[in-house]
């Protein structure tokens, strides 16, 4: 099953000196490259800081738009990873390893994979088994 | 571009096997069949339930890359081990080096222990120590099946949380949290000793029934059998019987087999609840009925039985009657009067008064049940008013009769349950 990991932090590494943001690249790199040899690893980025995002909404047909995200929260949104996991406590374990989360937090968010959701989408059909297949 | 992919994917699937493929299904055959058992060991190897999950995890991994390039080990139970124990040591101290707070040391020297640590007699017991720990009594009841359900069946959280109907996150942080419990209370990893088994084998009996009844009887919802629960409850009491046949393993898996065997019977075709009175017994499983009998017997012969063993004897009285008219009443009352001595509770005196009313007619039944009734116990418990109801019905009081169904009525959550009941009120109308 795939989740989506997302980071939340106060600080960002924009905001860290640049031994510490190095530190901590340090740490993502092999955070990912563990990830990626254990099979979990769908996918990730980095995002630019909250003061780069803007807010949009159609409303009769116009688009408005706003400054920043869409919640305003002392929080932010740093960045993802895309993990196949057996199950949410499997997801938990490897996400417990994201170096944000000793930092901020990570919201695990299970990624709907109902076959309909899958088929009108046009996704992969989703892996019915709950046993890993341990073809890469 | 996609359209070239599928059909390169197509000429895959219509070719014949090829060495990789044979090899990859023989790793995903050992994981079905053996993940549980190695998990089990590398529990033992590492100290921690996490740090055996990935390690496991990672040795399948490994085993999927290199089996089909170097052949499948002599002995691929003990390479996976091996395998995970060699990488949940490397991977602790790599990550040790971004923090200081893991201790690599605490894991040892693999170089001490080696790959032949599948070979231990010690093995065998792994699986019983998994089990042990997962239903310690320290852990809360909840999370004793919420554990033994995802560490010892395999089951994803996802699933027992279906199964439970309760939120995925919920049963999730109930996992974590009893996982901390273990780690952080030093709760140790082994079989009890003989002194301490009569204590600590309860909660694992119990922890397998609820199950079992959890599948058999869904507490609430529409559906009245959740199979595939059952079916996971027989299988760890199978496990746990042969792995400690003790007198009550044996009767607890001799009574899930007898009440199994009548599944099919049990519920119409329209999921409406038939009684066993009026279940047609053809198509009760002879087979399950055989071995829980049997088991049942050995279980009595040992003469140091308890409550399961002594209601496995109850069932197999009601699995071997050729008709309902053919039970015997007098030994299944007797029987309750044995477990009412043994396991005093308000439930068996309730199921007591139901065979005295078969054995000595519906009066005495009746007076049995008042008794219950009128201390106090079983007030908010349905079957009490519905036995109630079905002896003042058979009495001609039907007058009560229509008060304890409407009782019981409010009483039940079950949807069949509830219908069945509906149906014996319009009949009295």
């Amino acid at each position: 099953m795939k989740y989506l990991c997302l980071i939340c932090a106060e600080t960002v590494m924009e905001q860290m000196t640049e031994t510490d943001a190095a530190k901590h690249l340090e740490e993502y790199v092999a955070f990912t490259q563990a990830i990626k040899q254990g099979g979990h690893y769908l996918g990730c980025n980095r995002l630019l800081p909250a003061n780069a995002a803007i807010t949009l909404r159609v409303r009769n047909g116009k688009v408005t738009t706003t400054d920043g995200p869409f919640a305003e929260t002392k929080e932010q949104l740093g960045g993802y990873y895309l993990i196949e996991a057996r199950d949410l406590n499997e997801a938990i374990q490897v996400a417990s390893r994201i170096p944000g989360a000793r930092l901020g937090c990570v919201e695990v968010r299970p990624v709907e994979e109902s076959e309909q959701t899958c088929r009108v989408l046009g996704l992969d059909e989703p892996n019915v088994s709950f046993q890993p297949q341990f073809v890469s | 571009m996609d359209n070239y992919r599928e059909e390169q994917t197509a000429a895959i699937v219509n070719l014949p096997p090829t060495h990789e493929d044979v090899v990859r299904e023989r790793v995903n055959a050992l994981y079905r069949s053996d993940s549980r058992h190695i998990f089990a060991t590398l529990i033992r190897l590492l100290g921690d339930f996490d740090t055996a999950e990935e390690a496991m995890h990672d040795a399948f991994m490994a085993a999927m890359e290199q089996w089909p390039r170097d052949g499948v080990p002599a002995k691929p139970q003990a390479w996976l081990v091996s395998a995970g124990r060699f990488k949940a040591i490397d991977g602790i101290r790599r990550r040790a080096r971004f923090d200081a707070l893991e201790d690599a040391d605490t894991l040892g020297d693999p170089a001490s222990e080696d790959a032949e640590a599948w070979d231990d007699e010690g093995v065998e017991d792994d699986r019983l120590r998994l089990i042990f720990t997962c239903c310690h009594p320290a852990l809360s009841p909840d999370a004793q099946v919420a554990l033994t359900l995802r560490e010892v069946c395999g089951l994803a959280t996802e699933e027992i949380a279906r199964a439970f109907l309760t939120p995925a996150p919920t049963l999730a942080q109930r996992i974590v949290r009893a996982k901390a419990k273990i780690r952080d209370a030093r709760i140790p990893y082994q079989v009890p000793t003989p002194d301490e088994l009569p204590d600590r084998l309860d909660p694992v009996l119990r922890v397998i029934y609820l199950v079992f009844n959890e599948g058999y009887s869904a507490s609430s919802g529409v559906s009245l059998t959740r199979h595939d629960l059952s079916e996971e409850a027989v299988r760890l009491g199978r496990l746990l019987a042969e792995l400690l046949p003790e007198p009550e393993a044996l009767g607890l898996l001799a009574l899930m087999l007898l009440h199994e065997s009548r599944r099919i019977a049990r519920s119409s075709p329209t999921g409406d609840l038939i009684l066993l009175d009026d279940q047609d017994r053809a198509l009760w499983n002879r087979e399950q009925i055989a071995e829980g009998t049997a088991l049942m017997e050995r279980a009595l012969l040992s003469r140091r039985f308890g409550p399961y063993a002594l209601q496995a004897a109850i069932a197999a009285v009601h699995a071997n009657a050729a008709t309902a008219a053919a039970t015997d009443w007098t030994q299944i009352a007797a029987l309750y009067e044995v477990l009412m001595q043994v396991n005093p509770s308000a439930v068996i005196e309730l199921n007591h008064a139901v065979a005295v009313a078969m054995r000595d007619g519906p009066a005495a039944g009746l007076a049995l049940v008042d008794a219950i009734l009128g201390r106090g116990d079983l007030a908010d418990y349905h079957l009490a008013h519905a036995a109630r109801a079905d002896l003042c019905r058979r009495l001609g009081r039907l007058t009560e009769a229509r008060t304890a169904y409407e009782l019981a009525l409010g009483l039940t959550r079950q949807e069949p349950e509830r219908r069945f009941l509906e149906r014996r009120l319009r009949e009295l109308n």
